[in-house]
C-alpha cells in the first residue's frame, strides 16, 4: 500500500527507452523466415532418407550451408525474442520472469551456435 | 503464472431471485453481479424481472427500472444516457458496453450483466478506474508547446485537422483497455489501449511541439509494446474507434525514428 500517488505508481521509473529494437528485429526475422525456410526446407527433406552421407554431400555446399547458417541464425533469434515477449507477458513474479528470461536467452544461444557449428563441420571437414 | 481463477474471496455465488413485477405479460430475466464491500460476503449473481412493455429499449434503461422499481440497492455509474460521458461502461452478454446506447433487441436469452473486467470492484457494477486515469493524466493529454502562444490562435489545416478522426472521439469509458488481455496481464506497466490511442491522438496534433519527447515516454518494452494486436479493443469500443491502429501507428513512428 503506502501513500504513493496514482501518478507516481503508473510514472515509475520512467520509460526504459527499450522495445522498439526489439520489435523491429522480430518483423525482420519474420521476413527473413519466409525465403530462408522454403530453401532449408527442401535440400534438407531431400537429405534426410539419405542418411549421414546425404547430409554431409549437401552441407559441404556452400550455398546449402549458407542457407543452412542463415535459417538457424534467424530461427533461433526469432525464437529468442518471441519466447522473451510471452515470458514477459505471462510471468509477473520478477523472479521467476528473470529466471527465465535468462534462460530463454541461454538455451537459444546455445542450441543456436550448436548448429551453426554443424553445419561449419559438415562444410570445412568436406 | 498468469492468474486464470478467481481467489477464494472473489468467487461469484449464486443471489438472490427478486419477484416478478406483479401483473407483467412481457418479462425478461436479468442476471446482475452483485458485491457489498461492507457485508463481507462473496459476490453474488442476483436475478431480476422485467416489464419489457414498460421499460426504455436500452440495457440503462432497465438498469434504472430495477433500481427505481424493485432494488434501490443496485449500485452503477450513469450519466449522459446518450453515450458521450462513458459513465456506464460495463460488461453485458459477455462483451463491453455502454449500457445507454446498448439495446436489449441484441441480446438473446437472459441479459448478463457484469462489471469491466479484471478491474477492482468498488460496489457492484462499479469499478475502480482511478489507475486508468492516472494512466491517461501520464501521456499528458494536452498541447504541449515551446514557441510562444499566438496572439489568436494555434492554427491547423483541414488535412491535419482530419488526422485527429477517429482519436478525438474517445471518451475514456475504459471498455477496450478492459477486455484487453495484456491489459489484464500487464495493466499496472502497460499503458493500455485508451491511453495510447489519447497518446496517439497528441503525436500526431500538426500543432503539437513535443513529439519527440512524447515518443521517448512511451519507449518502453511494458508501457506500449504489451501490444499484441489482438484487437479485442476495436471490436468492443462503443464509439467504433480502432485503438489497436493508433498503437501500430506509434510503433510506426518509434521505428521512423531510426531507420
Amino acid at each position: 500500500m503506502g501513500f504513493k500517488t496514482d501518478y507516481a505508481r503508473v510514472h515509475g521509473s520512467g520509460a526504459a527507452g527499450e522495445g522498439s529494437h526489439h520489435w523491429w528485429s522480430q518483423r525482420v526475422t519474420s521476413v527473413a523466415l519466409i525465403p530462408l525456410t522454403l530453401l532449408f526446407i527442401f535440400p534438407f527433406g531431400r537429405a534426410l532418407g539419405g542418411g549421414h552421407e546425404a547430409f554431409v554431400a549437401t552441407y559441404s555446399n556452400l550455398w546449402h550451408a549458407l542457407v543452412a547458417v542463415l535459417f538457424i541464425i534467424a530461427t533461433f533469434s526469432h525464437l529468442q525474442q518471441g519466447l522473451q515477449t510471452v515470458i514477459e507477458d505471462y510471468v509477473p513474479n520478477k523472479t521467476q520472469r528473470t529466471a527465465a528470461l535468462l534462460a530463454n536467452t541461454l538455451l537459444c544461444w546455445a542450441v543456436g551456435v550448436a548448429g551453426v557449428l554443424s553445419v561449419a563441420t559438415v562444410l570445412f571437414s568436406a | 503464472m498468469v492468474q486464470l481463477t478467481l481467489p477464494k474471496n472473489s468467487q461469484m455465488r449464486t443471489g438472490k431471485t427478486w419477484p416478478k413485477p406483479e401483473g407483467a405479460k412481457n418479462l425478461r430475466k436479468f442476471q446482475i453481479y452483485r458485491w457489498n464491500p461492507d457485508d463481507g460476503e462473496n459476490p453474488r449473481v442476483d436475478t431480476y424481472f422485467v416489464d419489457m412493455d414498460s421499460c426504455g429499449p436500452m440495457i440503462l434503461d432497465a438498469l434504472i427500472k430495477i433500481k427505481s422499481e424493485i432494488d434501490p440497492t443496485l449500485t452503477f455509474r450513469r450519466s449522459c444516457r446518450e453515450g458521450i460521458c462513458g459513465s456506464c461502461a460495463m460488461n453485458i452478454d459477455g462483451g463491453n458496453k455502454l449500457a445507454c446506447i446498448f439495446g436489449m433487441d441484441e441480446v438473446k436469452g437472459d441479459i448478463k450483466i457484469y462489471p469491466l473486467p479484471h478491474m477492482p470492484v468498488v460496489k457492484d457494477l462499479v469499478p475502480d478506474l482511478t489507475h486508468f486515469y492516472a494512466q491517461h493524466a501520464s501521456i499528458k493529454p494536452w498541447l504541449e508547446t515551446t514557441t510562444n502562444t499566438p496572439a489568436k490562435e494555434w492554427k491547423q489545416s483541414i488535412e491535419d485537422r482530419e488526422k485527429l478522426d477517429g482519436l478525438y472521439e474517445c471518451v475514456m469509458c475504459a471498455c477496450c483497455s478492459t477486455s484487453c488481455p495484456s491489459y489484464w496481464w500487464n495493466g499496472d506497466r502497460y499503458l493500455g489501449p485508451a491511453a495510447l490511442l489519447h497518446a496517439y491522438r497528441w503525436l500526431i496534433d500538426s500543432r503539437d511541439e513535443a513529439t519527440g519527447e512524447r515518443l521517448d515516454d512511451l519507449h518502453d518494452p511494458f508501457k506500449l509494446y504489451r501490444c499484441h494486436t489482438i484487437m479485442n479493443c476495436a471490436k468492443t469500443c462503443p464509439k467504433g474507434l480502432n485503438p489497436a491502429k493508433a498503437i501500430s501507428e506509434i510503433k510506426k513512428m518509434m521505428v521512423e525514428r531510426v531507420l
